[in-house]
């Protein structure tokens, strides 16, 4: 019964603590600023408030005599920002990738049903249905602005490691040029159609070996060679290009593609292509804009990225809580007899609390800064490489973001803040006389 | 009787930083079994010095000394724990006993040393708790008794392994008169009916007309030595 | 041992201190096991004992492309190759994409190469038997509701029919049980008969996505593997052959270096573990000073001593380390069975005995390294000094 007893304690106060701690993680950040805002003005303005600053400003003094309790705060908690910041760091630098590669004004046309271009297969004849819709903007010569583009996936070896890894090799039609102005050759030249050539993008080109220009390669038995590295900015920077036709007959895929990529008129005209080309009955097609397309490419892994870094910091988080309540009822009890005598002298129970508060906030906040600045310095535009939706290679780089600086602090505020909370009330209910008795 | 402790020529030095500290010079003492010795002195006179190199706590730095014919005055700190687990039981002035350890396992300590099983550790604890009149608060805590109750276990402690010496270091100093009047009463019952050699420091010269025997020290030399009365009715030291 | 309610009593003398830190050890070790679960998912791909005794050959270029069906019978032919199937990938959906579970097209002797997966013997000779017979795992067919003889339709996101549809309706004749339960994520299959789908599809036809080659003696993974690849040297679809093992690790390791990343999350909480800890215990041993300068004059040695303080830091991590892994081990369960399984395995292994293993050294050795100053200090103590307080 004893056990039961004290099972059912500790699981009370488990849930006092991580019940307050999820509460103040979830608060929007206004809420939060607003609210260190009133307390900054209460702590100058109030006499209250100015006994709080003095009591910290003793409490703080003494921190040197526990150094050791209080760097376990610090560090806890900077490692818990320092986690969480990376690891949003990565879905964010991963999405954000994925994002700018698509446009409202361009579409992708699949086969019906096919989830990615990978799956796709788009005939030839089909391809040129899409291409006629009177949606697709032409360019200056009268073409439209179309490209039937072909995606397969090819083996090379890593750069460092040696590992093979796919990458994928997008044909592209002629087109592909106006299609993506954003497109620049950084190196070298561009593919001749009809010749064995291709441009690796610049990610591909940092990511596998065997991509400098010049160089050459075999694909599916056959000698390409290398002829220039390109720059688009986006997704595709992990991709390497060449002629469609001629990738289709290395591959054998004759004349069909995985896909058709379109420039519309403008973005609101993409309803009208798609109802065109869902009427046409020679079509069985799927039809969205890259927006839509990119954003789907990168929801899956960027929740689970999220999910699993939101856990992992709300467990280290816990465990820094724990760390904090321990040093902070340390630092209470060392300081009964201090506490006892400003209360006889005539003190109130607020500030005492606050100030308790006040001090292990403090220790937060510098645990959070080093944390942050810490994956800040190591992570910031840290490159990384992880599976896409297409089998192949996706480079990104970890995004550390002002807004996900200011959120690891928010948790270091709120682990404070919980970690000080209890030790802070046991401050102020301690009997005077109790107190006293330690001297 | 024979002296169960016989120290020769005994010195203790300390070295604080530069300072050389002579706490006793040349000290030479028998002590014969069965007898009940208090130590006194004013403070600095080296009593409780002399007291841990007995009880082996410490080692001299010059000299010997010798308990039940066995010379520990050159024992390494290993040999000298080996030996102090058989030969000495501690009471002190704030009665040191574990917290977070009730009475009986608080008594039980000492016989951990040995490889008596768990049930022979408990009924020796017991006998000893009942022969200081504490049976019944065997499963307390020490918070839960008063001062001279928590000596009264220490004793009972320092007993249980039936040890050649009882070494008490102010053992009713943090004790009421009526309570330290207990203690010094079980002591010489110990000392009277049990046949147990038992050497006191105290600065209580009420306390020391307890013992059977008073030695003075002062400035690390012994002084004086008076006998009690009742000594030669000592049934203990005839025996 | 005797001197266990010793350790134990110093231990809890502090109740509400030990218990806060025991909290934070266990918070450490639920992350353990939680990472090193998913750490080894992908490190090892599959790990029952009929795996060591597969090859898998796809196509050199990517897995991605189709082997003709004319290599089975040379692959067949090859000495120490006791038995050859093959599998073409269907990605097919149910109803939503979010229902998502593999479906592959497989050769009617399939599962003899995967004696793991428990398929009575009257519903093999049905899936023999019957053009549109489909075999599901127990895990999928719970999830639907699926019985034998239902009839299940999925939507083709790669291969649509000759007609143009991409309705491709099956019936299920069996369903098969994995018996070890570190490898029930693969009761998540759903396999039909390759002539069916090689009948039916639009394109492709006669070609397979992969071969599974059962090995006679599994020293001669390496010899077998190079024969086989030999016989499409220098042809347009040069294969690439390698155990079943390394194929799977292969796969799981382009999805990201998951070791490296589980390592400094690990690194970053034990530092704070340690850092942690060792506060806790040096706060305990200094206020102890005293009793343990008390057992010392009691007669316990030095090393007695030395021992007592390393036990009791072990047994703070050791109990606050088998808590959080044994919370890791709940969580671990309860999320396989929710969670799809996304390909052939899930991305979590069961908190098994390699795991407790790993955690069990680290808590005794994080209790050691910890200990370690305390237990010197209360080991080095002199009695005299200790006890007037100095």
């Amino acid at each position: 019964m004893n056990v039961l007893r004290k099972l059912g304690t500790a699981a009370t106060m488990l849930g006092a603590i991580v019940v307050p701690m999820v509460v103040l993680l979830a608060a929007p950040w206004w809420l939060v600023a607003a609210s260190v805002a009133a307390f900054a003005a209460w702590m100058a303005l109030t006499r209250a408030g100015r006994q709080a600053v003095s009591i910290t400003r003793v409490g703080i003094a003494t921190i040197t005599q526990r150094l050791g309790s209080s760097a376990v705060v610090v560090v806890g908690i900077a490692g818990v920002v320092g986690v969480l910041v990376a690891l949003l760091a990565m879905a964010a630098g991963f999405e954000a990738t994925l994002k700018q590669t698509g446009a409202d004004d361009t579409a992708i046309v699949l086969r019906a049903g096919a989830q990615t271009e990978n799956n796709s297969i788009v005939d030839h004849d089909s391809a040129e249905i899409v291409s006629q819709a009177p949606q697709v903007l032409k360019n200056s010569q009268g073409q439209p602005i179309a490209s039937p583009e072909l995606v397969v996936v090819a083996s090379l070896p890593k750069r460092g490691t040696g590992l093979t890894a796919n990458v994928e090799l997008r044909g592209v039609g002629e087109r592909a040029w106006d299609l993506r102005p954003n497109v620049k050759i950084t190196n070298g030249r561009k593919f001749q159609p009809g010749l064995r050539e291709l441009i690796a993008g610049k990610s591909a080109h940092e990511q596998f070996a065997g991509l400098d220009v010049g160089s050459n390669l075999k694909l599916n038995g056959q000698l390409w060679t290398v002829v220039g590295i390109f720059d688009s900015e986006d997704s595709h920077n992990s991709e390497i290009w060449a002629d469609t036709a001629v990738v289709g007959t290395t591959y054998r895929r004759g004349s069909s593609t995985t896909s058709v990529n379109v420039r519309l008129v403008d973005a609101g005209s993409f309803d009208a292509f798609k109802a065109a080309l869902a009427s046409d009955p020679r079509l069985r097609v799927d039809v969205m804009t890259t927006r839509d397309y990119y954003n789907r490419q990168s929801e899956t892994l960027t929740s689970e990225i999220r999910i699993l870094g939101t856990t992992v910091a709300l467990i280290m988080a816990i465990g820094a809580v724990f760390g904090a309540l321990n040093t902070m009822y340390a630092a209470v009890s060392a300081r009964a007899r201090e506490i006892a005598t400003l209360r006889a002298i005539g003190f109130r129970g607020a500030p005492v609390v606050v100030s308790v508060l006040l001090e292990t906030t403090l220790l937060a906040v510098v645990g959070g800064a080093i944390g942050a600045t810490l994956t800040w310095a190591i992570f910031d535009n840290y490159t990384a490489s992880t599976l896409g939706t297409n089998f192949s290679q996706v480079v990104f780089s970890f995004s550390v973001s002002p807004l996900l600086l200011w959120s690891g602090l928010k948790w270091a505020l709120a682990i404070g803040f919980v970690g000080g909370l209890f030790p802070a009330m046991r401050a102020a209910r301690m009997p005077v006389t109790e107190g006293l008795r330690e001297l | 009787m024979g002296a169960i402790v016989e120290i020769r020529d005994l010195s203790k030095v300390y070295e604080r930083g530069k300072q050389r500290v002579e706490v006793l010079h040349h000290v030479n003492l028998d002590i014969e079994e069965g007898d009940f010795v208090a130590l006194m002195g004013p403070s600095g006179s080296g009593k409780s010095t002399l007291l841990n190199l007995i009880g082996g706590l410490d080692s001299p730095t010059g000299g010997t000394v010798a308990v039940a014919g066995k010379r520990i005055d050159k024992l390494s700190e290993d040999a000298l724990a080996n030996w102090r687990a058989s030969n000495v039981g501690f009471v002190f002035q704030f009665y040191n006993l574990l917290p977070m350890l009730s009475a009986q396992k608080n008594v039980e300590l000492p016989l951990l040393l040995t490889r008596l099983s768990a049930a022979q550790r408990k009924r020796h604890a017991s006998t000893a708790l009942e022969l200081v009149g504490l049976a019944e608060r065997a499963a307390h805590k020490p918070s839960e008794l008063s001062g001279g109750q928590q000596q009264r276990v220490a004793i009972a402690r320092a007993i249980v392994s039936d040890p050649t010496l009882l070494v008490g270091d102010e053992p009713t100093g943090d004790l009421d008169r009526q309570s330290a009047v207990e203690i010094l009463t079980l002591l010489r019952e110990l000392n009277r009916d049990h046949g147990k050699t038992i050497i006191m420091v105290t600065h209580d010269p009420k306390a020391a007309e307890y013992a059977l025997r008073t030695l003075h020290l002062d400035k690390g030399t012994l002084v004086e030595t008076e006998e009690s009365p009742t000594r030669e009715r000592s049934e203990a030291l005839r025996a | 041992m005797k001197y266990f309610h010793l350790i134990w009593a110093a231990l809890f003398r502090r109740k509400t201190r030990t218990l806060f830190t025991l909290f934070s050890v266990l918070a450490a070790f639920l992350l353990f096991g939680l990472l090193d679960s998913v750490r080894s998912a992908f490190a090892v791909g599959s790990s029952s004992v009929a795996a060591a005794e597969r090859l898998i050959t796809v196509s050199r270029i990517s897995f991605t492309l189709a082997l003709p069906k004319s290599l089975l019978a040379r692959i067949q032919a090859v000495p120490g190759a006791a038995d050859v199937t093959y599998a073409n990938w269907f990605g097919g959906v149910y109803q939503d994409p979010k229902n998502f579970f593999p479906s592959q097209a497989v050769a009617d002797n399939f599962f003899d190469l995967y004696p793991e997966w428990e398929l009575a013997p009257d519903q093999r000779k049905a899936f023999h038997d019957i053009r549109t017979g489909a075999v599901v795992g127990a895990t999928l067919a719970e999830k639907f509701h699926w019985k034998v003889g239902d009839k299940i339709p999925l939507q083709a996101t790669i291969f649509p029919q000759k007609n143009n549809s991409n309705t491709w309706t099956f019936d299920v004749v069996g369903i098969y049980h994995v018996a070890d339960p570190n490898l029930r994520g693969q009761e998540n299959n759903f396999f039909f008969k390759w002539d069916y789908f090689d009948e039916a599809r639009q394109f492709g036809n006669g070609t397979v996505g992969w071969y599974v080659v059962k090995l006679a003696d599994r020293n001669r993974a390496d010899q077998v593997a190079e024969a086989i690849d030999a016989l499409s040297a220098d042809s347009d679809h040069e294969t690439k052959t390698e155990s079943e093992q390394a194929f799977m690790a292969a796969m799981m390791g382009q999805f990201a270096d998951i070791g490296l990343i589980v390592g400094t999350i690990m690194g970053a909480v034990f530092f704070t573990l340690v850092l942690l800890t060792g506060n806790t215990m040096a706060q305990a041993v200094r206020e102890r000073i005293p009793e343990l300068a008390v057992l010392k004059t009691v007669g316990f040695t030095s090393r007695t001593v030395l021992g007592l303080v390393l036990g009791e830091s072990v047994l703070l991590l050791v109990l606050g380390g088998v808590a959080g892994l044994g919370l890791a081990g709940a969580v671990v369960s309860a999320v396989r069975t929710s969670l799809p399984a996304m390909g052939p395995t899930s991305p979590m292994v069961p908190v098994g005995e390699a795991i407790w293993l790993r955690g069990l050294g680290l808590m005794v050795l994080t209790g050691l390294v910890v200990g370690a100053l305390p237990a010197l200090k209360g080991m080095r103590l002199r009695i005299v000094d200790a006890l007037s307080g100095h």
